[in-house]
């Protein structure tokens, strides 16, 4: 299988012996199933072994496969009626960003998300999921629309980080994501957020100012992407699984935190192995807690949202 | 009529003919506020402008008024376009259509052009708005016409035009506007400037009701059309190849004598340049904003999650 990752290669190996060996049995009329199913029980220990027990870093190192699932993906496996609105209307249409219209059960939902690409081509029209000020304007031009016409808003986070350039800066970066960090607070609609891989920074907040907001189990969600972390604080970008260690990045550390609602299980080896299922355990989510949401009137809506935001921060008093 | 089969145009093969009592418009649109569109003579052949192919008028209509070979969008008349959107094909109620334009400038020449359009389009002005039904659901919607004045808007067009989202606003319906416009009437001066600020007043009134509207822009859309109620849609949609700007490529070339790159004002152009959420294919046209019109009409949004929530009962 390609896009494997370093740490899979004791599991990727042994998958090729087994391979190998039933190879070897139909070939020759040798059998050795004995031996094969020993191989393959091991297996079954050593995923257990290495997936039960995934450091940080190897999460942030599943968050950013290159398969890893995206916004679109969900949208096509969750969603129907899927209309895409373009366009900040003042500078450009960012496709670092996708939005628009669809149904969820029949029932019409506003979607917000990051999208990398699926390949170089499409990770360079997609900016690799960065996005500059007129993404995250387009981002709010349709939010702001689900605010008028009554559509919960669901946002798909999964950003390394809002692009650093000299254009992003000349033409706001800053004032993008604060507005919509400010607008977002007041949004009388129900908003959900799910960090689906990457949630690095305020580019990632910009869309993620929700009433519920959950994280895929092997996603990340930090105030820094780790490598620049290290790059900070010890000079050194090649310290970032350093980093990913002591900044309590995951899924788990964040629930712990009260930073987040709630963790949505991944298949076993990451999000990539069964997007079917996957999209299954975030629609689940997504129609649970919009169920819930919509119970409250618009006014309860941002007040439960100002209170889930405003509770989070640590300190002590003399 | 009889002048006009003669020597006037270049870019259709004709073959008069008095069996098709339909005027086809013509493409070579001067994109210029006030800007004349040439009328084409009845005829039963249609040369395409971008690819030469040659297309029989019936064909031609059968098809949308699409280029079977280049996907060159023609443009269509008024009542071309409500036939092509509504259910039934035509509105179940006209609005004001017995609002004609005066001449308040007292603009020499201005009612002889009038009356010539009158008589070459069957329309009163360059607008028809009214009520229909697309795809069930009941829409407030405008259609402007560029056979005539270049649907350049006057104080008649901006009226209408205000009515329509009125009546959008009293009867809670969705409003639809195809545009196509050289900008505002030169004709009537300051009046039509004034037109922009109306029809977006009412647009604003529209707005803060929660109301949707839909603008769909159409070869060409500009100047004061460009700069008021057709940027200001929910959704901004363009068909294929639109021309679409606040100034034309002539007027930007001969004043500030900038070379202008060969995409320029078109509906791609704009699209990627954020100024319209979809350029959208004339035979699609109909089920997305049919779609549109539903996701808005339909019990909407939160409602819809309360009314079938589980918990409702809470």
């Amino acid at each position: 299988m390609a896009g494997e990752l370093p740490f899979e290669k004791p599991l990727v190996e042994l998958r090729e012996r087994i391979k190998e060996l039933r190879r070897f049995t139909e070939e020759k009329g040798i059998d050795v199933s004995e031996e094969v199913m020993r191989l393959e029980q091991k297996a079954k220990e050593l995923a257990e072994q290495i997936y039960g027990n995934l450091t940080p870093w190897q999460r942030v190192q599943l968050a950013r496969h290159p398969e890893r699932p995206t916004t679109l993906d969900y949208i096509r496996l969750i969603f129907t009626d899927f209309l895409e609105v373009h366009g900040d209307r003042v500078f450009g249409d960012d496709q670092a960003i996708v939005g628009g219209i669809a149904k969820l059960d029949g029932r019409p939902v506003t979607i917000v998300g990051h999208q990398k690409g699926k390949d170089t081509k499409d990770n360079i029209r997609r900016n690799f999921g960065m996005a500059h000020p007129e993404g995250y304007r387009k981002a709010l031009r349709i939010m702001e629309q689900a605010n008028k016409f009554g559509r919960p808003i669901i946002s798909f986070i999964n950003t390394a980080g809002a692009y650093p350039g000299k254009a992003a800066e000349e033409r706001g970066q800053s004032e993008a994501i604060a507005r919509n960090l400010r607008q977002m607070a007041n949004f009388g609609v129900p908003i959900i957020c799910i960090v689906i891989g990457e949630g690095g920074s305020g580019g990632a907040l910009a869309i993620g100012v929700g009433n519920r907001v959950w994280m895929l189990e092997n996603s990340y969600y930090s105030v820094i992407a780790p490598e620049s972390a290290a790059a900070i604080l010890w000079r050194d970008a090649g310290l970032g699984m350093r980093a990913a260690e002591t900044m309590k990045i995951t899924a788990p550390d964040l629930l712990e935190l009260g930073v987040i609602d709630g963790i949505i299980p991944e298949p076993f080896g990451g999000a990539h192995r069964d997007l079917q299922k996957q999209a299954e355990n975030v629609k689940k989510v997504i129609v649970e807690q919009l169920e819930q949401l919509s119970q409250m009137a618009p006014e309860e809506l941002i007040q439960d949202r100002y209170e889930k935001f405003k509770k989070i921060g640590a300190y002590a008093t003399l | 009529m009889l002048k006009d089969l003669f020597g006037k145009k270049r870019k259709f093969a004709t073959v008069p003919s008095s069996t098709i009592s339909r005027v086809p418009a013509s493409e070579d649109v001067a994109v210029q506020a006030g800007a004349r569109e040439k009328e084409v003579p009845e005829g039963l052949m249609n040369k395409c402008p971008q690819c030469g192919a040659i297309h029989y008028s019936k064909d031609l209509e059968k098809n949308l008024r699409v280029c079977k070979n280049c996907q060159y969008h023609f443009s269509m008349t008024a009542q071309e376009r409500l036939a092509s959107i509504l259910d039934g094909g035509v509105l179940t109620e006209e609005f004001d259509a017995e609002l004609v334009t005066g001449n308040p400038l007292g603009f020499p020449g201005y009612e002889e052009k009038l009356e010539k359009d009158m008589a070459a389009t069957n329309l009163k002005e360059a607008v028809i708005t009214g009520e229909g039904l697309l795809m069930g659901n009941r829409i407030i919607i405008g259609v402007m016409d560029s056979r005539f004045r270049m649907a350049s808007m006057g104080s008649v067009v901006g009226e209408k035009i205000t009515r329509a989202i009125e009546r959008a606003i009293e009867r809670r319906l969705p409003f639809l506007l195809f545009s196509a416009s050289g900008g505002a009437r030169m004709q009537e001066g300051v009046l039509s400037l004034m037109q922009m600020a109306k029809t977006s007043a009412a647009l604003s009134r529209l707005d803060r009701e929660r109301l949707l509207f839909i603008s769909v822009m159409t070869h060409p859309t500009f100047g004061g059309v460009t700069a008021s109620f057709a940027s200001l849609g929910d959704y901004n949609i363009a068909e294929p190849g639109a021309m679409i700007g606040f100034a034309g490529r002539r007027v930007i070339e001969q004043t500030i004598r900038q070379e202008l790159p060969k995409d320029f004002q078109t509906a791609e152009f704009l699209l990627q340049h954020g100024q319209l959420d979809m350029v959208v294919h004339r035979k699609e046209l109909r089920g997305v904003l049919a779609k549109l019109v539903e996701m808005h009409t339909a019990q909407e949004g939160v409602e819809a999650w309360r009314a079938s929530s589980p918990l409702k009962s809470l």
